[in-house]
């Protein structure tokens, strides 16, 4: 037998000890209020308050499953009828006037709530804590009989339980179970039982519960809610499902004194029920066969359900009590044939040297088995609480798995990195004494927060950049929590701790320093909060909290900074209700950015805040343009001309006098185009000068057209242009020729000759070629279609680029002469 | 195209894929308000719409009418009203009037507005105030890419430029920095980014936190390199008139979100053609980037060949006969009802173009980017500016001048904005003060010290740090140097030389061969030295603000000579011109790369114009 063995000797029950408690309790666990979190979470104590003396203050105390101490204050707070721990590990302490205390590991407070009216008034009787997938739930039996339910205690939704029938004192056990997503209460009243769910009180009966019972005495749920145990008065445990459709085993323990706690032992998807019942001094493993195991305990205890076993902690000891796993009851059972003791003993011989591990391998591959033993020694190298017997085991395995080609390698790495993280926090300074089954139920990300919780900073970035965990998920969170603590320290500088956080931080992925800055901010630490800000590398991130702690110009600048918009916006906003209107206006100027926000939102909004705005700046050119945009949103002439008016002295103020200028000739012309329009009947107001005079000049107003032309300064080309257009329009080629002679033309008298041709007057164009210019004449000639007379000019002028032009116009069969005649001279200009 | 190609050319990503994904959450949320509902569709939207989800789809998700907002009362007799809108203050100002007159009606209805491509605080802050915040509720439709064609995708937002550049309003910023990273992480990460202009830097940054905060996937990527480019980094090509086929068509027709409406006189018909224009149209592909005086001769060579096509029938048998009915008849009718569109367009803008006066703008053009005979361009503007041609090309003309002549003389700046105000109205000093912010259209400052032009210009310039009033030095600077830039990059080739437009032998052939465009000479000199090493003096020119930023995969990925390597990812903030889209084809097509044009909105001289114009009709 070797030396591993000597813990299976009860046939399937395996009792390890986890730790000797360092603590140093006079007298045990003896009339204290006991609460252990389970997967190995810490220890809460305190001592029973003596009724005697209620001044009094009992210490309480918080220690590491190894009994290290966490924390110890003296309780000033009321009587406390229950402790117990929350899924994130914070104590929770229920007093008798239904307040909760809530604690963190290291004993800060972190708030309180109360469980309502009711239960203030009636007092609390008894209380469960329970755990479910929807966080931790708090059940409490008042003084009136009446249960009250919270299922969760960081989203309280208070529910009051239906009455129980015929309950004259209090009941004689319950316990709290989830079921079909909601919690439920089972009571036993006597040898009654109830379940109550939010609308009804149901009496149920147990299937095959032994007739002699007068009383059910004691009751427990399993870790999972699917399976319930009945302890009765006649000694008997009853055990079956906890919907109670169906009876696992019942077994008479042949004990009548009253029991201190019952608790389910029995690891996930385990076939066989075993419970743990403890009386004074003594504790039974009851299972499915009518054996018992007994236990005698030397000392107060208290047992703390797991999920695959039950821990015992006594004054002294700290033990975990399991159903043997089946890898391991394989390899360590006595003379075991099994692929994985096999391959122990061969790795055994192995290591001795001795041709006997080639037989037992042989023996193993005969039967084609060795895959199955390397997974084998794996799994139970995993259930293993000692480093050396896990060695041993995956010595073994990976000896095994030499001899294999195509073992895939995840499961024996994954198990090895698992296990040096495991034992790393079993280790007695830390005190989580997790096994395997719960680790992989945890996930690794809860087991860094447990390690945050107890300030283990160095441990939990260790273990995240073993287990290679993604940097934002580990090594980057447990740093920001190690800021977020740090920032709290109020003893140190904030000089020193910015410098610290940013030394610590520099390098890591995702870190939000904002919400370090936050923590900083809400321990009363701002300029603290604001030397942790500069590191935040998306100024995003720090308006929110700059404007919370109002910073408001430092906001401004970063929420522009980061280029959002919708950033400066909200700061904008936030600014516009929180100053007054010249602070505001202030600040907005020395922020070119946020001003022209704000601009285009008043432009849409609140054109007069625009205008005021203008005019804090003193920016008359603005200004200016402002009362130019708003006059022809007018209709009325009036206003319209009222507004310009402020356009002209504003732009007088901005020294521009050019557009003041203009604004005065505007008005100008609206007052003349009114009162033409009223005397002439002519629609005008609102055209520019140009159509005025086109249109002036259209209906025969030449004296008016003349007056503007006089009167605006109209430059004498458009002039020109104006006329020439208009007459030709009307085709009034008599006075057009007349205009012609008026005097010498300023645009030339091209213009005419093309303007002819566009209203298909070849003949009136023709008048106008020999006025044309010597540079012009080529194209006045082609214009009218006059070929000889291009090619004449073109000649004239020995200009080979219009030679050029007027060949490619003339067709080689018709002009046959003209062409020679080009090319002749195009020779002779190129020749010189 | 009757250029030579290189046969490597890389094929492209699958941009079908980004219609997909936004069909699929528009339908999700209009599923989020189940029951009949009448849709409310912004003006702007509704053609990108229809290229997402056509009627069929939307009645298909119980909307029963679809209304164009107006901004005007409504007629719906419908309880569910969704609105989808661009997040404009007006347009949400509207709905709460909308929702008020309903309260105040006694009338209960639900409203959904489903802001595109996303909310803005503002508008948000509208409907608080207007106190409707609790009666609607709201939602994104993260639609920020719409594929125009297979190389060019667009986000359809054509304010992204006056509201940037003029109002200095910089919500667009991160619309943009979206869109890239919707590419990216559809399409695969960048190995390398280049970008030149402040809005392209921030653009860049805004991107860059979304790829910081959003997960890291390592994939093969499908786009080498992205450049970034402002449009106010080259104004010069935008005012260009555009003599390739298809910005030809752009500023005669004006192309809609990737279709054009042929009127009467195109379609020879009495009623007009709605054409989509893209690479499915197998003869707009061929002539698209063709500089117009190519395309009457080809499309007519085509004509033939069409006809050669149809000739075939004579002399066939039964059977073949019927093969041919079967097989190539259906695709030679198609084929020849878009011949005859085509060369209908071509005869319309041949009528347009080759009368005088355009002929004379070109050369007007044409000697202002040489730099040549200024004083007879001016005449010439005034001319036109005096006879009323036409409101947009004369201000067009004013622009070029000014850029290029690095601002007007004092006294032919107030001649001519007197003698435009006077043809136009006077509403127009207010296009001037914008023409003016932008640095389009300026006076030279004679008596003004650099002190003073340094606190004006200290003011404009947003960023707190001293460093960025460097940077308004140079923006002072940075009018002077369309010359220098155009010599130092050889934008403007020799005059004298013959261009044969038929056989382009660069860029140039884009402009007729008077004028290569800066802002695709910029992207690929900085291609070709893979970052602004030897274009320093360029970039300072230029207003500075370049960068070069090696992206998410690493270097050795990028070594990889896949065909992404050869693709490149241009993104023209501000809008960019199908000139310049042919510009970079041709350049694609030299290098054996391909270009993808992200643009914020396609644009050309009228649209950028139109832009900044500020009488009653554009506010």
């Amino acid at each position: 037998i070797c030396f591993v063995c000597a813990n299976y000797l009860h046939a399937y029950i395996i009792n390890i000890e986890l730790y000797e408690m360092g603590w140093n309790l006079k007298d045990g666990l003896r009339d204290c209020l006991v609460a252990a979190a389970p997967y190995g979470g810490p220890i809460a104590l305190l001592k029973a308050h003596n009724r005697r003396s209620p001044s009094a203050r009992p210490q309480l105390e918080i220690f590491s499953s190894s009994g290290l101490p966490l924390a110890s204050f003296p309780w000033k707070s009321g009587v406390v009828k229950q402790l117990g721990w929350t899924v994130s590990d914070d104590l929770l302490c229920v007093q008798e006037d239904g307040t909760l205390l809530v604690y963190d590991l290291l004993g800060g407070f972190k708030r309180h709530f109360s469980m309502g009216n009711e239960v203030s008034q009636s007092q609390v009787l008894e209380t469960k804590i329970f755990h479910s997938p929807y966080g931790t739930g708090v059940a409490i039996l008042t003084g009136a009989l009446r249960f009250t339910l919270a299922t969760n205690i960081d989203d309280i939704k208070l529910r009051r339980l239906p009455e129980v029938p015929g309950l004259q004192g209090a009941p004689s056990c319950w316990a709290v179970l989830t079921q079909d997503r909601q919690s439920k209460v089972l009571v036993a009243n006597g040898s009654h039982l109830f379940v109550l769910d939010n609308t009804a009180c149901t009496p149920v009966t147990p299937p095959g519960l032994s007739p002699q019972a007068s009383s059910i005495v004691h009751m427990c749920v399993s870790f999972s809610y699917k399976y319930l145990a009945l302890l009765t008065d006649s000694g008997h445990v009853w055990m079956g499902t906890s919907n109670l459709k169906e009876k696992l085993s019942e077994v008479d323990t042949k004990i009548k004194a009253p029991t201190k706690q019952m608790a389910w032992c029995r690891r996930p998807k385990s076939q066989q029920p075993s419970a743990v019942v403890m009386w004074d001094g003594l504790l039974l493993v009851v299972g499915e066969c009518k054996e018992t195991i007994q236990y005698h305990l030397d000392d107060d205890s208290i047992l703390v359900p797991e999920l695959d076993g039950v821990r015992i902690i006594s004054g002294t000891h700290h033990e975990l009590l399991q159903e043997v796993p089946g890898a391991c009851e394989e390899i360590f059972k006595i003379a075991s044939m099994a692929p994985g003791a096999l391959l122990l003993e061969a790795h055994k011989e192995y290591e001795k040297e001795s041709q006997k591990a080639d037989e037992y391998l042989r023996e193993i591959k005969e039967q084609s088995l060795l895959s199955e033993a390397v997974r084998q020694c794996v799994e139970a190298a995993g259930h293993e609480h000692e480093p050396e017997t896990q060695k041993t085991l995956l010595r073994a395995a990976s000896f095994g798995k030499c001899f294999l080609s195509n073992f895939p390698p995840e499961q024996f790495v994954g198990m090895c990195r698992d296990l040096r993280v495991l034992n790393a926090v079993r280790d007695y300074t830390v005190g989580i004494p997790l096994s395997h089954t719960q680790f992989k139920q945890m996930t690794i990300q809860v087991l860094i927060d447990r390690l945050v919780y107890r300030k283990l900073y160095p441990l939990a970035i260790e273990v995240c950049r073993y287990l290679k965990t993604p940097e934002y998920q580990g090594v980057s969170r447990v740093l920001k929590h190690w800021a977020c603590y740090k920032v709290q320290q109020k003893e140190e500088s904030d000089e020193v701790i910015a410098k610290a956080v940013s030394v610590k931080l520099a390098d890591a992925a995702g870190i939000s320093y904002s919400e370090i800055a936050t923590k900083a901010y809400e321990s009363g630490r701002t300029e603290l909060a604001i030397k942790l800000l500069e590191f935040e590398p998306r100024s995003g991130e720090q308006v929110p909290l700059l404007l919370k702690m109002k910073k408001s110009p430092l906001a401004l600048s970063k929420a522009i900074e980061s280029g959002d918009t919708d950033l400066v916006y909200t700061v904008v906003m936030y600014l516009k209700n929180e100053l007054n209107r010249g602070d505001f206006f202030m600040m907005l100027r020395n922020q070119p950015v946020a001003l022209s926000l704000y601009k285009q939102f008043c432009k849409h909004q609140e054109q007069d805040t625009l205008k005021d705005l203008f005019n804090q700046d003193d920016d008359h050119e603005e200004l200016g343009n402002f009362y130019v945009k708003a006059s022809y949103k007018e209709q009325r002439l009036e206003a319209r001309i009222g507004h310009l008016q402020s356009a002209v002295d504003e732009y007088y103020k901005a020294k521009n006098e050019f557009s003041a200028k203009t604004t005065e000739d505007e008005m100008r012309l609206l007052r003349f185009q009114r009162k033409l329009e009223e005397e002439k009947g002519e629609q005008l107001v609102g055209f520019s000068l140009h159509d005025t005079m086109t249109t002036l000049l259209s209906v025969g107003l030449h004296k008016h057209a003349e007056q503007l032309y006089k009167d605006f300064r109209v430059p004498d080309k458009r002039f020109w242009w104006l006329r020439l257009k208009a007459l030709a329009e009307k085709e009034d080629w008599e006075e057009l020729e007349k205009f012609s002679k008026s005097k010498k033309s300023p645009i030339g008298y091209l213009p005419f000759v093309e303007v002819c041709i566009k209203h298909h007057n070849k003949y009136e164009a023709r008048k106008y070629v020999s006025k044309v210019t010597l540079e012009q004449k080529v194209k006045a000639h082609l214009a009218v279609g006059d070929v000889e007379g291009a090619a004449e000019a073109a000649i004239e002028r020995r200009n080979e680029s219009e030679i050029g032009t007027v060949l490619s116009r003339c067709s080689a069969t018709t002009d046959h002469l003209l062409v020679e005649r080009l090319n002749r001279a195009k020779a002779t200009v190129a020749k010189k | 195209m009757a250029h030579t190609e290189r046969r490597d050319a890389p094929g492209l990503p699958d941009f079908s894929l980004l219609k997909r994904l936004a069909r699929d959450q528009l339908i999700f949320l209009l599923e989020q308000l189940p029951g009949k509902k009448d849709l409310f569709i912004d003006a702007d939207l509704m053609s990108p719409l229809d290229r997402i989800a056509n009627v069929t789809i939307l009645k298909q998700h119980e909307v029963d009418k679809l209304y164009k907002v107006e901004l005007k009362p409504i007629v719906s007799s419908s309880d569910q009203l969704c609105f989808l809108i661009r997040p404009r203050i007006q347009t949400v100002k509207w709905i709460s009037d909308l929702v008020n007159s309903d309260k105040v009606a006694g009338r209960f209805r639900r409203y959904k507005i489903i802001f595109t491509p996303q909310k803005f605080y503002a508008c948000e802050t509208v409907l608080e105030e207007q106190g409707v915040y609790g009666d609607v509720t709201t939602d994104e439709w993260n639609f920020y890419i719409l594929p125009l064609d297979d190389d060019i995708l667009s986000l359809e937002l054509p304010e992204f430029f006056r509201d940037n550049f003029l109002e200095g309003d910089q919500r667009w910023v991160t619309t943009a920095g979206s869109a890239l990273h919707l590419l990216q992480s559809v399409y695969g990460s960048f190995s390398k980014v280049y970008g030149i202009g402040r809005c392209a830097k921030m653009v860049y940054e805004s991107w860059r936190e979304l790829m910081e905060e959003g997960e890291q996937r390592t994939r093969q990527p499908e786009f080498a390199k992205v450049f970034l480019i402002d449009r106010d980094v080259d104004f010069v090509t935008p005012l260009c008139s555009q003599v390739v086929y298809e910005g030809l068509v752009d500023d005669i027709f004006r192309i809609k979100c990737g279709s054009v409406e042929f009127g009467p006189d195109v379609t020879s018909s009495d009623k007009s053609i709605k054409v989509m224009l893209n690479s499915q149209d197998k003869v707009f592909d061929e002539i698209r980037n063709e500089h117009f005086s190519n395309v009457f001769g080809f499309l007519s060579q085509k004509a033939k060949n069409l006809q050669t096509a149809y000739d075939k029938r004579r002399g066939m048998d039964i059977q073949q006969m019927k093969a041919f009915v079967a097989d190539e008849l259906k695709g030679l009718k198609q084929e020849h009802r878009l011949l005859s569109l085509h060369i209908g367009a071509s005869e319309s803008m041949m009528k347009k173009k080759t009368k005088q006066d355009f002929q004379e703008l070109l050369k007007t053009e044409h000697s202002l980017l040489e730099g040549f005979e200024i004083r007879e361009c001016i005449t010439h503007i005034e001319e036109h500016i005096n006879r009323q041609v036409s409101m947009i090309d004369s201000l067009r003309l004013l622009c070029l001048l000014s850029i290029t002549e690095n601002g007007l003389l004092s006294k032919d700046y107030k001649s001519l904005k007197a003698q435009y105000l006077q043809s136009y109205g006077i509403e127009h000093l207010l296009t001037f003060a914008n023409l003016r912010q932008l640095g389009l259209l300026e006076e030279q400052q004679a008596g003004e010290t650099l002190t003073v032009m340094e606190s004006k210009v200290g003011k404009l310039v947003t960023d707190k740090t001293v460093g960025k009033l460097t940077d308004a030095f140079s923006s002072l600077a940075k009018k002077s140097n369309f010359r220098a830039l155009s010599k130092r990059l050889a934008l403007v080739p020799k005059s004298g030389e013959e261009y044969d437009l038929r056989v382009p032998r660069d860029m140039a052939y884009v402009f007729s061969g008077a004028y290569i465009p800066l802002s695709c000479k910029l992207i690929e000199q900085v291609m070709e030295r893979d970052g602004w090493t030897g274009l320093e003096e360029v970039a300072r020119m230029l207003n500075g603000q370049e960068f070069a930023v090696t992206g998410g995969c690493s270097s050795s990925e990028a070594r990889n000579k896949t065909d992404a390597q050869r693709i490149v990812l241009v993104m023209f903030l501000g809008g960019c011109t199908y000139s310049e889209i042919s510009a970079l084809q041709f350049l694609g097509k030299e290098r054996g790369c391909r270009f993808i044009v992200v643009t914020t909105a396609i644009t050309n001289s009228a649209r950028l114009l139109e832009a900044l114009l500020d009488n009653g009709a554009s506010v």
